[in-house]
């Protein structure tokens, strides 16, 4: 049995960073990924990383304490505060770490990191490198990985690329291992490890359009609740206002930060007709922003009815040829459009998963052994809206955090490789799971059901909820999960069986999809990114709280519980911009 | 059929078939729809026994290139389209052992990119601060970090196909982006890897990596300004050889 003391799994941000504390504490690491790591999904990050630096002439007075506010007040008030303190403190560090290891971040004059300004900060204390920045980040990070790989004794730091993680085997409430699938040969196998950690991104695909990768499916957050670990706030879903319109890749908040301006089919700049946004127009925060274009699109003031234009021609060729390049690669290439010339068709689509696996601020989960970090897991320090910047940050904050904990716990612990039993047995279970899809009958098919749930998702869990609509939701997720029951994977092979990794995806989206939608029902108000229209207001009298939800495996059926938010620095206010 | 994308894939799978083949699938094309959308189709609605790799669908994260109609492309970049009027072909990435249909065996791709030593040698302590860099120095990085190691490069250049030790357009992108990069202090380590015949030696100046790159990167001036410096190097110090 293949055996390691601490496996990570996935190779983007998190996960990368998450390795290598593991191995500068000396302690044996491999990663676990599906895809190779240059392509995970942090990749795809275009606007920066946030950081209170100060390198930015209009960031003097910047502060990690301003930065916690900000990233608190853009929470609704729902971010766990000292986690949110603990997060900004730990920004400049790592952004000098990474220049360290040969980030090309964009510079300015003088020659430090450049900052720009995000929607929802108080100054401009976002790093990019163009916009590029997931791109270049995740680059670096491998480019790390192979440094310490090469340096490593006994291989001590191992990448297995292409291997998906698949179920998580816990006995007596600690963590044994996983069981991986390894796509080039097709082998199923059990590997042991002292700790594991998740950081297998957000759950996106869960509906369409989203922005993120193929690759970001609800599987992910599936396993580990599955396995008994509780979710966290599922029902807070971030749509990203501008998002290219058809194919729903992502058009960066740099535009916006940058100066671009939204206009609606008159060329008007409509932000400044609602009061949430009035004042910081562009830059206001991602929920505001996406809500009041969807309400011009649905108000009849979209373009064709479907798109509002994201105009940044007054920027001038040159600015946008040196800070958006890949954007304008983006227009040209996905919908013919030269944003120099003309303005760019956009409409809010899914962009991030705030809730995850439920962890303290060192990834830590109630399993012994078991942590999360990066968009599965939730602190939580994004509350019910994440800043822009703040994603990339997380990735790296926590995947160290989360690699110097479990490479610690290890080190404490005294009875090592355990559990081969249990492993065999999960081994078992998952070839006869893989069986039973390849050997079906049935007439389904996953890929089927993986539209009409994304389309049931953004239709009737989307920008804007409300209770009977969360109700049909509700039926229709269950019986699209019914109706997975009769999934055929139409290949029985076992080398690259896309259709069997997409049809555990696809159950994986489904699993989740239920807690976004008992999230969303339970939670009788708007905050952040989670608007009722039948309760408008933000009510902190009942919902200052964390939803949890917890998979009760003899059961069949989902726990509920609520967990209190942790203040301490701020009271909760209305939260304007 | 006139709204009909029309495709011929390579099939192959080395453990159980003697040889490969090409398999028609016929797609409805929809507006803006790309290659990615119809091999999706395929594997969706046609046959489930289709592989391709896949992850971001935007152009970034460089899963996808495959030789489509003549050449080289990110299948998520390409409009479908293009098979409207007549077949379009599409085969994996060639120099690269076939694992299964479209999905080729990048270790020895990845073998080279880890031997040219990829990450940063500053050769001294890290500062405080940043290490500082002025504008002009960064730009000289620009088009070299928008490398997406999709190996399309790799693929279409004949000499990676005659010598497997060859290191490769991509590994040499790679190299130049540190040679450039003004924290960096191990250019003669550089071009001691580089310098040799299986490195930018090797290299006969054909430029299909150049018309190649997805990201118009032109691996082959990166290359070219390998050559001069390790020329300029050995020549004035032939003890580093």
């Amino acid at each position: 049995m293949i055996y390691h003391d601490v496996v990570v799994v996935g190779a983007g941000g998190a996960g990368l960073r998450a390795a290598i504390a593991v191995n500068q504490k000396n302690v044996n690491v491999a990663v676990l990924t599906k895809v190779h790591p240059v392509r995970s999904h942090s990749g795809a990050a275009q606007g920066g990383i946030n950081a209170a630096m100060g390198n930015n002439p209009r960031g003097g007075f910047d502060s990690v304490e301003k930065h916690a506010f900000d990233t608190i007040k853009g929470s609704d008030y729902l971010a766990d505060q000292p986690a949110a303190l603990k997060f900004t403190r730990a920004a400049p560090g790592v952004i000098l770490e990474l220049e360290h290891w040969g980030c090309p971040f964009s510079r300015m004059g003088d020659g430090r990191v450049a900052q720009r300004p995000f929607g929802g900060a108080g100054f401009p204390r976002t790093c990019y490198a163009a916009d590029k920045t997931g791109h270049v980040i995740l680059h670096t990070l491998y480019e790390q990985a192979v440094r310490f790989e090469h340096a490593s004794e006994r291989d001590n730091f191992k990448v297995y690329d292409e291997w998906m993680v698949t179920r998580l085997v816990i006995e007596e409430g600690k963590c044994r291992g996983v069981i991986a699938y390894h796509l080039a040969t097709g082998k199923v196998e059990a590997i042991m490890a002292e700790a594991v950690i998740f950081a297998t991104g957000g759950a996106g695909r869960v509906y369409l359009p989203t922005t993120n990768a193929v690759i970001s499916t609800g599987l992910g957050l599936a396993i580990p609740y599955w396995a008994g670990v509780p979710v966290k706030d599922m029902e807070f879903v971030q749509f990203h206002p501008t998002t290219i319109y058809p194919t729903g890749i992502l058009m960066t908040e740099g535009c916006r930060g940058e100066g671009g301006f939204l206009t609606n089919k008159d060329g008007e700049r409509f932000l400044k007709n609602y009061s949430d946004s009035a004042k910081a127009m562009e830059t206001a925060p991602r929920d505001i922003v996406a809500r009041n274009m969807q309400r011009e699109i649905n108000e009849g003031r979209g373009i064709d009815g479907m798109y509002i234009n994201l105009d940044i021609r007054h920027l001038g060729a040159e600015k946008i040829m040196e800070r958006l390049p890949g954007i304008r690669d983006i227009a040209m290439n996905f919908v013919g459009v030269d944003p120099i010339t003309q303005p760019i068709p956009v409409r809010p689509g899914q962009h991030y998963t705030m809730g995850g696996v439920d962890t303290d601020e060192n990834g830590a989960t109630c399993v012994e052994g078991f942590y999360a970090a990066g968009e599965c897991a939730c602190v939580s320090v994004h509350g019910a809206n994440r800043l822009g910047g703040n994603s990339l940050l997380e990735t790296l904050v926590f995947g160290k955090f989360a690699g110097e904990a479990a490479a610690d716990y290890v080190l404490s612990k005294s009875a090592l490789k355990k559990g081969e039993a249990a492993l065999k047995q999960g081994l078992d279970a998952e070839l006869e799971k893989f069986k039973k899809l390849t050997d079906s009958t049935g007439g389904e098919k996953a890929g089927t059901i993986r539209d009409e749930l994304g389309r049931l998702m953004a239709e009737k869990v989307g920008i804007f909820r409300k209770e009977d609509e969360l109700k049909e939701a509700w039926k229709q997720v269950k019986g699209l999960q019914k109706r997975f029951e009769n999934v055929r994977v139409g290949y029985s092979g076992m080398k690259f069986n896309q259709a069997l990794v997409m049809a555990l995806e696809v159950e994986g989206n489904l699993a989740m999809a239920e807690t976004i939608v008992y999230g969303a029902t339970v939670r009788k108000e708007s905050r952040g990114s989670h608007f009722r229209t039948d309760f408008p207001k933000r009510d902190d009298e009942n919902f200052l709280r964390h939803s949890l939800v917890t998979w009760d495996a003899a059961e069949k059926k989902m726990k509920p519980t609520w967990k209190d938010v942790v203040l301490g620095l701020h009271e909760p206010k209305e939260r304007k911009y | 059929m006139a709204n009909t994308a029309k495709f011929r894939i390579f099939r192959f799978d080395p453990e159980k078939d003697r040889d490969f083949r090409f398999q028609d699938y016929d797609v409805p094309l929809e507006p803006g729809m790309t290659v990615l959308n119809a091999l999706f189709y395929i594997q969706d609605n046609l046959d489930q026994s289709a592989c391709f790799r896949v992850s971001c669908r935007a152009g970034i994260c460089g899963s996808c290139a495959m030789h489509i109609g003549g050449r080289y492309r990110l299948a998520c970049e390409t409009q479908a389209s293009i098979a409207k009027d007549s077949r379009v072909t599409i085969r994996p990435l060639a120099h690269l052992p076939i694992i299964r249909d479209l999905v080729v065996d990048m270790a020895p791709f990845w073998a080279h990119y880890k031997k040219i030593q990829p990450y940063l040698q500053p050769g001294d302590p890290d500062p405080e601060r940043e290490r500082t860099q002025t504008p002009a120095d960064r730009s000289k990085m620009d088009i070299l970090i928008d490398c997406i190691l999709c190996a399309s490069c790799h693929a279409s250049c004949p000499m990676t196909a005659s010598d497997e030790a060859y290191l490769g357009p991509a590994a040499l992108v790679k190299t130049n982006r540190f040679a450039v990069d003004s924290r960096d202090r191990a250019l003669e380590q550089r071009l001691k890897i580089v310098g040799d015949e299986h490195g930018v030696f090797r290299c006969h100046t054909v430029f299909n990596c150049s018309l190649a790159c997805p990201k118009e990167i032109d691996p082959a001036g990166s290359i070219a300004n390998l050559k001069r410096l390790a020329t300029t190097h050995f020549l004035c110090k032939p003890e580093v050889r």
